[in-house]
This record gives structure tokens, sequence and C-alpha cells, in this order.
């Protein structure tokens, strides 16, 4: 096999694909391409392939549509002595500051507004960017991908909030918190940025040409 | 430089990096060793010493403590002679009237439910391999589920939700953290432990292994 001159762009590494094999995203075993189920966990053979993309933008789509009640609805209903409010997420926010309770305020606008809307974002960008780029490049997008991952399942915390609050905070005429149809909305759109993560296949970051382009 | 044909040959000693694909030649490591993929860095491999039983026994721990997080009270408010208390179950049920009812079954899937489902898979499919038998019918199976179930667990995020929801409340009334929210603390702590401890490729191996 040939090399070329610009080492560090040269992958030594063979994939599971390029050997003529799937590997198990459950369990790591390999077996001859086209077997339909992993003989040793049972899980289902998925090979690598750009197709299941798809599933990736048709759960983000998903999770945008409702990102849009979620900010638009009230998240909570507050009725106290002095009179009834309601509280969109950013309202929540706006009103933490008032009380100058920055630290927690920095929480719920990084659980619920930056890190949804970094997540669709993140999603969209490795989506496109997939399987155009050499294979010793993909480290950046690997960490991107883990970071979703990782941080994604967080935004629930505003939906857990919710539900404390309305929960705790039933003392009659002094103060009642009830949730509003925010949180459903809300919950939704986490949930289904989440499926959209996990149906991203992050071997396709390493799908590029398998050596330098002068190899081809 | 190894044939293609070596490597079909070798197949049951070859892992795939599930995160990006990378082929590998399994070696067997000590009990202190362990293995991640060359390419991508994810841990691919990590035997530790007698760790399926240390699984099963954190895992019994977490279910005794989410028994004790479920029932036992989780907060109390009181102001101006008026109180309040909450268990997590009331927590979960505060969307149970009207249109928001299935995220009242949402909450309670992600902090109750799927957390012990796991537990009770992990038992299952590691109990008789920490004893040294062959494992239960459909172990396998069992094992999977406990997987599938890892992302949705939110346990630990419903405490920081609760964090948050102290300080909302703090200008507006006293709360008193009952028994509950510490044992929900200790749970979050026995479960990252019992994540820690967990290697797939050993026990996916154990599982289909023949004795």
């Amino acid at each position: 096999m040939e090399r070329h001159q610009s080492a560090a762009l040269v992958a030594p590494i063979l994939t599971a694909r390029d050997a003529g094999l799937v590997g198990c995203r459950g369990c790591g075993r390999v077996w001859p391409q086209g077997t339909p189920t992993c003989g040793r966990c049972g899980a289902r053979l998925v090979p690598v392939d750009v197709r299941g993309l798809q599933a990736v933008w048709a759960w983000l789509i998903a999770g945008l549509i409702f990102y849009v009640p979620a900010n638009l609805y009230p998240m909570l209903l507050t009725k106290t002595l002095t009179g009834h409010l309601e509280n969109t997420i950013l309202g929540g926010v706006i009103e933490l500051l008032a009380h100058h309770n920055y630290g927690v305020a920095a929480i719920v606008f990084g659980a619920s507004i930056v890190i949804p809307i970094g997540k669709f974002i993140a999603i969209a960008y490795l989506a496109l960017a997939v399987g155009n780029e050499r294979r010793a490049g993909g480290h950046r997008h690997l960490r991107l991908y883990e970071v979703v991952e990782f941080i994604g399942r967080w935004s629930m915390i505003d939906v857990f909030v919710v539900a404390i609050l309305s929960a705790l905070v039933q003392l009659g005429f002094v103060a009642t918190i009830n949730p509003g149809p925010a949180a459903a909305s809300f919950a939704l759109s986490v949930a289904f940025t989440m499926l959209s993560a996990q149906s991203f296949d992050p071997r396709l970051i390493w799908r590029g040409p398998p050596d330098t382009a002068g190899n081809k | 430089m190894i044939s293609l044909d070596d490597l079909v040959s070798a197949q049951d000693r070859l892992i795939a990096c599930p995160q990006c694909d990378a082929l590998h030649l399994v070696e067997d490591l000590t009990e202190t060793e362990s293995a991640s993929c060359a390419r991508c860095g994810t841990l691919l491999i990590a035997p530790r010493a007698r760790s399926f039983l240390h699984v099963v026994a954190l895992s019994f721990t977490a279910m005794i403590l989410m028994v004790g997080a479920v029932f036992f009270p989780f907060l109390k408010i009181s102001t101006k002679g008026l109180s309040h208390d909450s268990s997590v179950f009331g927590a979960a049920m505060t969307f149970s009237d009207g249109l928001l009812a299935p995220l009242s079954l949402a909450v309670l899937l992600m902090i109750v439910a799927l957390p012990v489902l796991r537990f009770t898979a992990l038992i299952y499919t590691l109990w008789p391999l920490a004893n040294g038998r062959a494992p239960w019918p459909q172990a396998a199976r069992a094992f999977r589920l406990a997987e599938a179930t890892l992302p949705w667990s939110m346990a630990e995020i419903f405490v920081i939700g609760t964090a948050v929801a102290l300080v909302k409340v703090a200008g507006l009334a006293t709360v008193s953290l009952g028994p509950a929210f510490w044992a929900f603390c200790a749970l979050i702590i026995v479960v990252a432990l019992k994540n820690s401890f967990m290697s797939k490729w050993t026990i996916w191996n154990a599982i289909s292994q023949p004795r």
C-alpha cells in the first residue's frame, strides 16, 4: 500500500466496515457483513450507513417543533395572596435574576435554554458534516457528539423543578403553584432530542476516505 | 500486515469500537488493566477484580435506598402556620390531572421505575455469574434491557432539580428536607460507583460462555 506525504492525515487504523465486517454497537463483537443480529448479545446489527441520518433529522425536527410551545406557554402558574403569576421559562430566569439568585438563574438558563439550543445546532452540524472529511479529523466531531450525548439528559432538570414546586407549594390561599402546559412540551422536546442524539451513529464520523486523497 | 482472511477467522477475538468502528485484537487483560480504543479513546474493556459481585451488591443497595426514597417524606414546606409535605411519588403525581397526565407517568418512569428495572435486570444477569454458575435463561435480554434504560434513568438530575426548587421556594417559605432526600443523594453515589464497576465486554463474555 502506498503512503502519501501528509502523514498526519493517514489513518493506519482498519475499521470493521473496511474489513467487510460489521461491529455490534451493544457489545463490540464483530460479524461478517450482512449478519442480521449479534450472536452474542442479540442486538440488531446496524451497518454504517448514512440512511440512519433520516431518523436523526426526524427526531431533531420533532424536538424543535415542541421547543416552540415550550417557550411560549407558561411553565409555572403561581397564585399568591398578592396575585396571579404565569411564568415562562425565560420569565422564570428573569425573576431569579431579580431576586439576585445568580447561580440558580445560571443553572436554569443553561439547562433550559443554552443546552437545548446548543444541542439542536450541534446535532444538525454533525449530521451535515459527517462523511465530508478525512478520518484523522474526526476527533473533534466525536468529542462534540460525546458532549451532546452526555449533556442532553440534563435539560430535563426544569421539568423536575416544576414537578417538585407544584407538589410542594400547595398552601391554600397563601401560595399555590401549578404546572403549566409548557412543562409537557418541554419534556417532549428534550426526549425527542435525546432520541435524535441516540439514533446518530458516531461510526459515521469516521466514514470518510480510509487514506489520504492520493491513495484512491 | 494482517490479511482480511486472518481477520475473519479470528472473529471472536476482535472487537470493533462502538464509537468509531476501529478494529482491535482482544488480548487477555489482568484485573488491573484496561483497554481503550487506539483511535478515539473510548474505553473498550475493563475487567476489575470481582466486579460482578460489586455490581450485584451495589444494585441491592440502590434498590433499598430507592424504597426509602419513594416512601419516606421528601420535602416539607411551612409558612405562616400552614404546612404541606410531599413524597417523591407526590412530586411525580402533580401532573396527574388533565392534559399533563402522561407527563406524570413519564416522570415516575424516569426517576423510579426505570432505575428499579435496571437494578433488577443487573441483579438477574450477574447474580449467577458472581457465584460462578451458568447464567439464567434470557440473561442476554435482561442485560440488553439494563443497557437500554441507562440514558433514561434520571435520579441524579432529579436531585439537582430539587436543589433548584429549594432556592426558588426559599423566599416564600421554610423548607425542611426529609429522609427521602438524603436517600436520593446516597442513591446517586451508589449508582455512579456501580456504573464505574461495569465492563460490558467482560459481562457479555461471561454471559455467552458455556460452562
